[in-house]
């Protein structure tokens, strides 16, 4: 089975690499760009019938840094 | 004192670290990464700057998770001291021994440079050879130094007088200046500035030799 998991700085958390891009946007004359946040997927290979809570543990303990970041899991 | 410098694949400030540490009179030891257990009677460990694991994934979330952290965690919770500088304060928040989260720095740029730094207490082993207020020159290597934590962690950082260092002028979108703070017994400073750089007066200042003097001082009283 796979597994995709989907981490991305928390809401109000300011992200400056979002910020630039958005800017980059900008300047290549995509007007209307109104926000860009940037994440990270990461694509698990597991064996079959892993858990989702496995997977939240690993998302807690290393995937994501949850004093910043929050994460989605998406069973394929 | 008896102290450990920690490699990491990926350190490069962990010669400079020992340099500093013995030029105060510390007898150090060098570990690996992958050994399970500290020399015994440790006093303190330094975790040192760099780019540990080639900063995959998080800077310092690869090193948190190698075996000798745990051993790290361990001597931090039987009360030793630990100081890590750079990369050595990512992998400390990484371990949760240190609160809050170090990201990019807000203006996207690596900074490389000396900076004004000022001592924001002197109540700890690691700052009491400063006073409260001195400004003191440090180089800062990082790309990723921009400390963050909640509002709640914050004013608890404030308020039990845990802020250690702050930047003189803004550097790197750190909230509330913050360069380095302390854990909750005082015993464990993060820091992104680097004293082990500035021991020497050919390397540009000795302002971090009190940092180490005053360790030497404290723990060898102990």
């Amino acid at each position: 089975m796979k597994a995709r998991v989907h981490v991305m700085l928390k809401n109000g958390v300011l992200d400056p690499q979002g910020a630039a891009v958005q800017h980059a946007l900008g300047s290549l004359g995509f007007d209307g760009v109104e926000g860009v946040r940037q994440g990270k997927v990461i694509e698990l290979d597991l064996a079959d019938g892993t858990s989702e809570a496995t997977i939240g543990e690993m998302c807690e303990k290393l995937l994501a840094n949850t004093v910043i970041e929050s994460y989605k899991i998406e069973v394929l | 004192m008896r102290a450990a410098v920690i490699v990491f694949p990926g350190s490069n400030c962990d010669r400079d670290m020992a340099v500093a540490l013995r030029a105060a009179g510390a007898d150090v030891q060098m570990v690996w990464h992958k050994d399970a257990a500290l020399p015994d009677k440790l006093d303190l460990v330094a975790i040192p700057g760099g780019f540990s694991f080639g900063d995959y994934l998080r800077c310092g979330a690869i090193a948190a998770q190698s075996p000798i952290c745990k051993a790290v965690v361990g001597h931090v919770e039987r009360g030793g001291y630990a100081l890590g500088v750079c990369n050595g304060f990512q992998v400390l928040t990484e371990t949760g021994l240190l609160p809050g989260a170090l990201m990019r720095n807000a203006g996207l740029k690596f900074i490389c440079k000396a900076v004004g730094l000022t001592v924001a207490t002197s109540d700890s082993a690691f700052t009491e050879g400063y006073n409260a207020g001195d400004v003191l020159q440090f180089p800062v290597a990082h790309h990723d130094g921009n400390y963050t934590t909640d509002p709640e962690t914050l004013a608890r950082l404030q308020g039990e007088d845990r802020v250690a260092f702050t930047y003189e002028s803004a550097l790197n979108g750190s909230l509330a200046d913050i360069a380095g703070v302390l854990s909750e017994n005082r015993r464990v400073l993060g820091m992104m500035p680097h004293p082990e750089r500035a021991v020497d007066m050919g390397h540009g200042g000795t302002d971090g030799q009190a940092l180490f003097r005053g360790l030497l001082g404290q723990l060898t009283q102990a």
